[in-house]
């Protein structure tokens, strides 16, 4: 049977529509080029949407000795130094501009009593960073883009599954993907393109991360050879909630600590008072998640194995106008009114640091023509991520990666797709419907959240981790043989095939990733190596595809010049010595 | 509490379907789109719902439950306990597949409206409480539940002389911040055709984030409208004043 394919050509093709993708879009669009977005839901309900407590920004607003150079400080700090400098220093100085364009393109921030963008303080920056609105800031600025672009001549294709990058000899040439409500095919060829997918959450059980978060995108660069870089760091949000069991992962905005709001264990004790005495419950994540993870363990945990915490004093009015949709969520999920009484939470997997390796200024990855940015590329974030600082990476990277693709565009021809390479995908992609025996991807999801969790969690050593690489290896070879009910019409069963394969891949990269480096450092928490070393903070490990499985190979650290490295000299964040000075 | 409940799905596309009954064990808390996921991973793997989120902030989910236009994922299995939960795709959008419906009229009207043109460069100055009502449209999630409801859209089909309410408190946030100068009064009166409302308010009541569709968006547009079109100068001296 000869499948009806259909087939469109771009200038730029930007592979995801959260944040990242819709603002590399724009980028591209406005300036001429002929643009498409592809992504798995509709419009404007990309993973993006539900962030909720802010996008990091120097603007100064509330506190006028911020600036970019603290806002580098704070980043790299919470890095642990593991971090592309290069990124953190133009990620800082572009924040302000992108976050004000952002209001001109119609997005409503809350604001300060004089009239300017509000901003709220966040764990482990150094000055009150966040311009927010409510509790919801991610709906703003992905309803603004979305907003934007229908101004725009951009072509979205809305629930739309990419499952293959094509080459052309060496350079990028396109993909083919499916339509989820029909299972058609189409195929994109394009000059450029950009991969925005986001990060790969779901390959854990209990998560903040939606049902995108499958990690497309970087499994199908990796495949096409691009490099991945410090996979091992997943970042632990330290507040999900934890009961009822079904909204076990759902995130409680590290906001609520943010407006006063704060952790004790079953005794009482505040004890992050003890694992950070200067920051306390706004320390950085990694912190503050093994502190609650540590005091579990030593029986001070809550009936459902959290910490409590408590925001009640701040009063009902205020907890109402701050943080609405906390108030309604937990509420509405778990029957607690967090105005009256305190609550649950644990630990949830919230973000992977790592990635798509990028230049820091275009986004380009290692496949000419192949560009990434926003959640599915490393270099930001290090060993940890800053709340608010993925808001405002997808923002300032989105649009870098967009001109990184449109001038990379603008110089070659129109590359060609080889059809066979055509053809072979969609036997493979068909192939599930026709088997009438094989695996469960629905099981061997499961089964790969077992792994990670027991072998690649919050507490990592040697002897599991090898054991994990072993069973997710077995677990590979299985997801080569799965099975879908059904027809190709809007196949939740289908679709999650591709998804565990890509889950599975990147799985495979962060055990690779956490054996290598042996020290703890941010998220990476080794019990057999339990400090953070010298040596291991000059490499980031880096990760390719080969036709013999995945090589892995350390890369150093860019070295800080001298004019960045001494703002981490001065003793203090560089705002504050700056206003030292001058008092 | 029973230890397992009975969901009657609808299942079919285009071509026409019914619903299936599926028997979901109860655990603590679990909300219908919970009972849902496990049909998929037990009983019916291909089984069509959109959501995203699980935490209504994306509006993927929008179904009818029991004869209500709900989000599944905010609407509590025990708040069924001794019936069985019947669950249906939106009425008033032509159906992909099961729970999945076609929703791109709506997408194709958003993009119709012309976009905020802001007077001057930002940064703005705008104080929080000229604001709190545009905050309070933006807070939408495109659930669409509204214009499932509507009597006009749900009951008469007529599309194509009223865009409905989502359309019009999309306008309103535009035609109420204090810093647009774009001018969508004649399309409100026209073609997105704001007078087809009759106020009968059930976009509001079924609103899962609560906004007041009605009383804070469609009525002053009306109103607006009413201006312009019966007192030409008293509507020109408001714009300028806006
Ligand atoms: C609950 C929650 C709260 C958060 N709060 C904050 C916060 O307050 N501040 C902050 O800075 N960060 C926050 N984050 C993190 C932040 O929201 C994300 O890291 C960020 O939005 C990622 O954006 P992105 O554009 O990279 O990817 P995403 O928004 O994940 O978008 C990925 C896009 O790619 C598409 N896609 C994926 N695979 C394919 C494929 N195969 N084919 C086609 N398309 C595909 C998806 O459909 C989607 O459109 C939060 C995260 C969560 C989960
Ligand atoms: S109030 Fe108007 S928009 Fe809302 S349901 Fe009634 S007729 Fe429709
Ligand atoms: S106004 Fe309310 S009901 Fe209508 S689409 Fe928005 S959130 Fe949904
Ligand atoms: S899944 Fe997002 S609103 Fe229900």
């Amino acid at each position: 049977m000869s499948e009806d394919i259909a087939y469109h050509e771009y200038d730029v093709l930007v592979i995801g529509a959260g944040g990242a993708g819709l603002r590399a879009a724009i980028e591209a669009a406005e300036n001429g080029l002929k643009t498409a977005v592809l992504g798995k839901s509709l419009l404007g309900k990309a993973h993006t949407v539900m962030a909720e407590g802010g996008v990091a920004a120097a603007l100064g607003n509330v506190d006028p000795q911020d600036g970019w150079e603290t806002h580098f400080y704070d980043t790299c700090r919470s890095a642990h130094f593991i971090n592309d400098y290069r990124m953190a220093e133009i990620h800082a100085k572009e924040a302000p501009d992108r976050v004000l364009e952002l209001e001109y393109w119609g997005a409503v921030f809350d604001r300060t009593p004089e009239g300017k963008i509000m901003q709220r303080p966040f764990g482990a920056h150094s000055f009150r960073r966040l311009a927010h609105v409510g509790d919801r800031t991610g709906k703003e600025i992905i309803r603004t883009l979305e907003q934007k672009i229908m101004t725009l001549n951009v072509d979205v294709y809305q629930e739309i599954t990419a499952t293959k990058l094509f080459k052309d000899q060496e350079r990028i040439a396109g993909c083919i993907a499916y339509y989820r409500e029909d299972g058609r095919f189409a195929v994109f060829t394009a000059k450029a393109v950009v991969i925005a997918t986001g990060g790969w959450g779901k390959a854990y059980k209990v998560t903040s991360n939606s049902w995108e978060s499958t990690g497309d995108g970087a499994a199908l660069a990796f495949r096409a050879g691009a490099e991945l870089a410090d996979m091992e760091m997943v970042q632990f949000h330290p507040t999900g909630m934890t009961w009822p069991p079904g909204a076990r992962g759902i995130l409680v905005t590290e906001g609520v600590r943010g407006e006063g709001g704060f952790l004790c264990n079953s005794e009482g004790e505040r004890f992050m008072e003890k694992y950070d005495p200067v920051r306390k419950d706004l320390s950085s994540r990694d912190v503050v998640a093994r502190g609650i993870y540590k005091e579990v363990k030593a029986g001070r945990g809550t009936p459902h194995g959290g910490a409590w915490l408590d925001i009640t004093h701040k009063g009902a009015a205020f907890i109402k106008h701050k943080l609405p949709g906390m108030y309604e969520q937990l509420l509405s999920l778990a029957d607690v009114d967090i105005t009256k009484s305190r609550f649950e939470v644990a630990p949830t997997i919230h973000y992977t640091m790592g990635g798509l390796r990028v230049d820091p200024y275009t986004g380009a990855t290692s496949v000419p023509g192949l560009f990434a940015a926003g959640e599915c590329a490393a270099g930001l974030h290090g060993a940890n991520r800053l709340g608010g600082n993925s808001l405002s990476d997808i923002l300032v990277f989105g649009r870098r990666a967009g001109a990184g693709a449109m001038e990379y565009a603008k110089d070659t021809k129109m590359p060609k797709i080889d059809d066979t390479e055509v053809q072979a995908e969609v036997e493979r992609v068909l192939a599930p419907l026709s088997r009438t025996e094989g695996e469960n991807p629905y099981k061997l999801h499961e089964d790969l959240q077992e792994i990670m969790a027991a072998h690649a969690g919050i507490e990592r050593n040697g002897q599991s981790l090898e054991e994990g690489l072993g069973r997710i290896q077995e677990l590979r070879e299985r997801t080569e043989h799965q099975m879908a009910k059904g027809s190709r019409q809007f196949n939740p069963g289908w679709h999650g095939v591709f998804d565990v394969q890509n889950m599975v891949l990147l799985g495979e990269a962060i055990i690779r990733g956490a054996i290598e480096r042996k020290e703890s450092r941010g998220a990476q928490w080794r019990t057999d190596f339990p400090d953070e070393l010298e040596n291991q903070g000059k490499v980031n490990y880096v990760q390719r595809l080969t036709d013999h499985g995945i090589e892995l190979h350390p890369e150093p650290v860019p070295e800080m010049p001298e004019e960045l490295a001494r703002l981490f000299k001065l003793g203090m964040a560089p705002g504050l010595a700056n206003s030292a000075r001058k008092e | 509490m029973p230890d397992e409940i009975t969901l009657s799905v609808y299942r079919g596309d285009k071509s026409g379907g019914q619903e299936v009954e599926y028997k979901v064990p109860i655990q603590t808390g679990m909300v219908v789109l919970d009972a849902l996921h496990f049909i998929q991973a037990h009983d019916a793997p291909d089984l069509a719902v959109r959501w995203n989120c699980k935490a209504a902030h994306c509006g993927s989910c929008s179904a009818e439950i029991n004869g209500s236009p709900k989000l599944l994922c905010k609407t509590r299995v025990d708040d069924y306990v001794g019936e069985v939960i019947h669950i249906r795709p939106m009425h008033s959008f032509p159906v992909i597949k099961d729970l999945v419906t076609d929703v791109s009229w709506n997408y194709e009207k958003l993009r119709q409206v012309p976009a905020f043109q802001p007077a001057i460069k930002a940064p703005f100055t705008l104080q929080q409480r000229d604001v709190d009502r545009i905050q309070e449209f933006r807070n939408c999630i495109e659930c669409f539940l509204c214009q499932n409801i509507c009597h006009v859209l749900r009951d008469h089909d007529a599309k194509d002389r009223y865009w409905g309410p989502r359309l019009m408190i999309r306008i309103a946030e535009l035609e109420m911040h204090p810093l647009d100068t774009g001018d969508r009064l004649d399309l409100l009166k026209g073609a997105a055709g704001v007078g087809m409302c009759n106020i009968t308010k059930c976009c509001t009541v079924v609103c899962p984030q609560g906004i007041d569709i009605t009383d804070n968006g469609i009525i002053p547009l009306k109103e607006r409208v009413a201006d312009v079109y019966w007192d030409p100068l008293g509507g020109l001296v408001r714009k300028l004043h806006k």
